[in-house]
């Protein structure tokens, strides 16, 4: 289906001539998110400026049954703002104003095209800053933040998006705007902005947003240690946590992903090492030191081959850098490469990366392991070639495999990248058909039509037989005395 | 009360009462039945035998357990390992059960430092009101596949499903904790927990009770006397009693006639008719209110400053808490997606 002009001029009368893209060679830059190995042309982009401007846009496209998929930086990993066919995008893009800073309170208020670090920066002014701090901050919008409840290093400690926002106005479908949260710590009734954030686009679109800001720590150390195994760093990040310390971020490496960031910002990290664990601690003085000692003993009861802590802030950033750097370090040393999201209980954290590395020498692909293992989110990151026919299949099924052993050992498909259209088979594995069809009555509730960025982040059954993937339970199939539909 | 899953019996109490269309009152330890609207339904449904808890590993800080398992229970459990709820619940009477505390989704004085019930729920298993058991969320820190449906379920009441089994994270215990205690007026109070909320001070509570500002430091000892010997004032040697009758709303302020009023907005908003009245906790986020004020009156100057009020134990019908008409709407289509035939307590949570 193709939009008829009468249609594009009634977007443009809403939102100005400038701000309706019908070009096909300008639409081109909307076809796929971070994950460009799914895409789709879209045959419009709607850039509204305003939330008048959001609210008249869904009118009319639930008025003609038009389908959306809301964009804000489309830094997405997960293919979520990928446009659906016949649909439009809505871009957020040109909504980039802070639109208050208190630092009584302790806010900000912001449309959802600000970048994610603009937010800190704007604080800092004030010795406040916004926690949630995704790798991709300098790109990433704070709406895609909201969709995807994205979490970040420092969330170990200060929590997810979710754990960071009081307040979202929201436009369903029908073009309502929903004030969601409010001035204070909660509000009466059902959680709805819970319940909106990490909802991938699929309820509303969010048009404002306050955030909690945190004064700023005044000391930071950070420490990095390394490991002659594996198993025995992620022993090490398990007996951190049991311990009872909140480190403020507690990353761990592998060595191929030493290797791969050594050679590109030179971070300092031994390449003899099988892994490295970086621990960052903040708070007073008083609390750092003695936080400090605790780590130090830990680590060395637990054979770490060598500990650093950084001297100073320029090498408590060179320290980070490496980590911050991995994806595009690892984006050099292989023409390709997918980002797997998968999140377990730590106390599988050695095993289950044994189990990656063997898997992974059965598909003879090569995986990366640079992840958030204070939450026990892994990132491995699986190497491809995409010019090769059929080299991406076999990463995405390696990939599949890996998000089912996670769900295997209690864990999740997807810790904060979302599912988007790239985890709906594993979506199947991770619910019975009983909990899809609560999601879709859910989603209903908001967007009876189904016209939110549809086909994303919830199958239905009928589609998880179609891929070919059935929750099993206790090794059963839900109802067997059914037909497989 | 000795540990036992009855999912199954449960779940055929709720086929069968939607089959003749008797709607439930859910009950856990009673505790807050005066809390959030009278229930209507004559048949109730007890939780407190489907008890237990069903893991608890200290070094993964996740705690899973059956909802109608006392919450005394768990946090001495916690306590033996030297972990809690860091959201600090209150109980309001002995039987309290994790499902209630849960379904209410009450936090204490600790929350606008560490979080609330909500923030630390990671996972729950729940009966519908089609009588299917579904599982939601797990037991990591980090999940977002699917609609937070566990969080949604946090101070829903009951009124979205049964509560199951509930997985929270928990936290360790700070080393130690100290409370200060300065006299001062109401606006130099809330004045003074704006203050020190701009300072990264290791502050775990702040409350005003119209005499006394006080404020609780968690953290390593050395921090804890570090920051104390900085900020100067009283040590308040019963500090951790205040807390606690804060908590169960014990202190002579809710003994006082009127309705009880929850204040939540924005911790520097000035509301000076009321302010004197209040009681002030979470550093000025959260203030109860004794009053025979009329609901209108305070919902209105609430809702000025963006906040919302709500009336936790009171008299009047219907009054208890306003939603503007598209939220109210899109609560109700949301209930009856999981509860089509309003089988759940039905009179709580007015809509
Ligand atoms: C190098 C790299 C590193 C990354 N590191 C992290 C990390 O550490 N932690 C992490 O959590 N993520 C990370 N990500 C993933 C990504 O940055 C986040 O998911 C981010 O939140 C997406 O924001 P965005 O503005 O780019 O959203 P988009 O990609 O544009 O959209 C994401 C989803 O949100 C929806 N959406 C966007 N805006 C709105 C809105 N206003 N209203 C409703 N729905 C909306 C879209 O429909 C889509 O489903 C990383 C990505 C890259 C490329």
């Amino acid at each position: 289906m193709s939009f008829t002009p009468h249609f594009i001029r009634q977007c443009q009368a809403l939102v100005g001539m400038d701000n309706v893209i019908a070009d096909p060679a300008r639409l081109r830059v909307y076809e796929c998110d971070a994950l460009s190995a799914y895409r789709q042309l879209p045959e419009l982009v709607v850039l509204p400026e305003t939330t008048e401007q959001v609210q008249a846009i869904l009118q009319l496209c639930a008025a003609q049954q038009v389908p959306v998929v809301a964009r804000g930086a489309g830094t997405g990993l997960a293919g979520g703002a990928m446009p659906v066919s016949g649909g439009i995008v809505l871009g957020l893009s040109k909504m980039q104003q802070i639109l208050a800073l208190d630092p009584l309170n302790r806010t900000a208020t912001l449309q959802p095209g600000v970048r994610n670090l603009a937010i800190s920066e704007a604080a800092r002014a004030y010795g406040l800053y916004y926690a949630p701090d995704p790798s991709s901050q300098i790109a990433c919008s704070i709406g895609g933040n909201i969709a995807e409840n994205a979490g970040g290093v420092h969330c170990l400690k200060y929590g997810l998006t979710v754990h960071n926002v009081l307040q979202i106005k929201l436009v369903t479908m029908d073009g309502t705007l929903l004030t969601l949260g409010g001035s204070g710590l909660d509000s009466p009734g059902y959680d709805l902005l819970a319940l909106a954030i990490g909802s991938e686009g699929l309820l509303g679109v969010v048009v404002e947003i306050s955030v909690r800001l945190l004064p700023l720590q005044p000391v930071t150390q950070v420490l990095l240690a390394a490991f002659s195994s594996i198993e025995q760093a992620g022993a090490a990040v398990a007996a951190i946590i049991a311990d009872g310390l909140l480190p403020a971020g507690l990353e761990l490496m592998d060595n191929a992903a030493i290797r791969a960031t050594e050679a590109f910002v030179n971070a300092g990290y031994p390449l003899e090492a099988a892994a490295i664990v970086l621990c960052e601690l903040d708070g007073l003085a008083e609390q750092v030191s003695a936080d400090m000692q605790r780590l130090q003993a830990l680590l060395q009861a637990h054979q770490a081959s060598e500990i650093r802590i950084a001297s100073d802030a320029s090498q408590r950033q060179r320290f980070w850098a490496g980590r911050k750097s991995a994806f595009p370090a690892v984006g050099r040393i292989a023409s390709d490469y997918y980002c797997m999201d998968g999140t377990i209980p730590r106390k599988h954290l050695a095993s289950v990366l044994q189990q990656i590395s063997a898997m992974a020498d059965r598909f003879q692909l090569q995986v990366v392991n640079v992840f958030h293992a204070g939450d026990g989110n892994l990132h491995p990151l699986i190497l491809y070639d995409g010019s090769q026919a059929g080299d991406f299949a076999k990463a995405e099924a390696l990939g599949a495999e890996i998000l089912e052993l996670c769900v295997a050992v209690g864990g999740t498909i997807t810790g904060e990248h979302g599912v988007g259209i790239e985890k709906l088979g594993q979506m199947c594995v991770q619910f019975q058909a009983a909990e899809l069809q609560q999601f879709l009555r859910l989603k209903r509730a908001f967007d009876p039509q189904g016209l939110l960025n549809p086909g994303k982040a919830i199958p239905t059954p009928h589609r998880c037989a179609e891929l070919g993937r059935m929750h099993v339970h206790h090794g059963q199939l839900p109802h067997p005395q059914l037909e497989r539909f | 009360m000795s540990a036992q899953d009855l999912s199954l019996p449960l779940q055929q109490q709720i086929i069968d009462a939607v089959n003749n269309q008797r709607p439930l009152r859910i009950i856990g330890g009673n505790s807050k039945d005066f809390y959030g609207g009278a229930c209507t339904a004559e048949d109730t449904l007890l939780t407190s035998a489907h008890c237990g808890v069903i893991d608890y590993q200290p070094s993964e800080l996740v705690i899973t357990a059956r909802s109608g398992t006392s919450l005394a229970a768990i946090n001495q459990l916690l306590a033996e390992q030297r972990q809690m709820l860091a959201f600090e619940p209150p109980h309001f009477g002995p039987g309290a059960t994790l499902g209630g505390t849960i379904a209410c989704g009450l936090s204490g004085p600790r929350r606008a430092f560490a979080g609330s019930a909500r923030d630390f729920v990671l996972g729950c298993k729940i009966i519908n009101g089609n009588g299917e058991i579904l599982s939601f969320g797990g037991q990591v820190m980090k999940n977002v596949a699917g609609f937070d449906v566990s969080r949604l379920m946090t101070g829903a009441l009951g009124t979205l499903g049964l509560l199951l089994e509930i997985s929270l994270r928990v936290l360790p215990m700070p080393e130690t904790e100290l409370t200060l205690a300065y006299p001062l007026s109401t606006d130099s109070a809330l004045q003074q927990m704006l203050t020190l909320a701009q300072k990264p001070w290791p502050l775990s509570a702040m409350a005003y009770d119209g005499q006394y500002l006080r404020i609780r430091l968690s953290g390593a000892e050395t921090a804890v006397l570090a920051a104390a010997r900085q900020l100067g004032g009283d040590i308040d040697g019963e500090g951790d009693q205040f807390w606690l009758q804060l908590r169960e709303q014990q202190l002579g302020y809710f003994q006082h006639s009127g309705d009880l009023w929850r204040l939540s907005l924005a911790p520097a908003a000035r509301l000076p008719a009321l302010d004197p009245h209040c009681l002030i906790d979470w550093g000025g986020a959260l203030r109860w209110l004794k009053t025979d004020t009329a609901a209108a009156s305070i919902h209105d100057s609430i809702g000025a400053c963006g906040g919302h009020a709500l009336c936790f134990k009171g008299t009047g019908p219907n009054r208890s808490l306003r939603l503007a008409p598209a939220l109210q709407a899109i609560q109700q289509q949301l209930r009856l997606a999981f509860d089509p035939q309003r089988i759940f307590n039905p009179g709580r949570l007015p809509f």
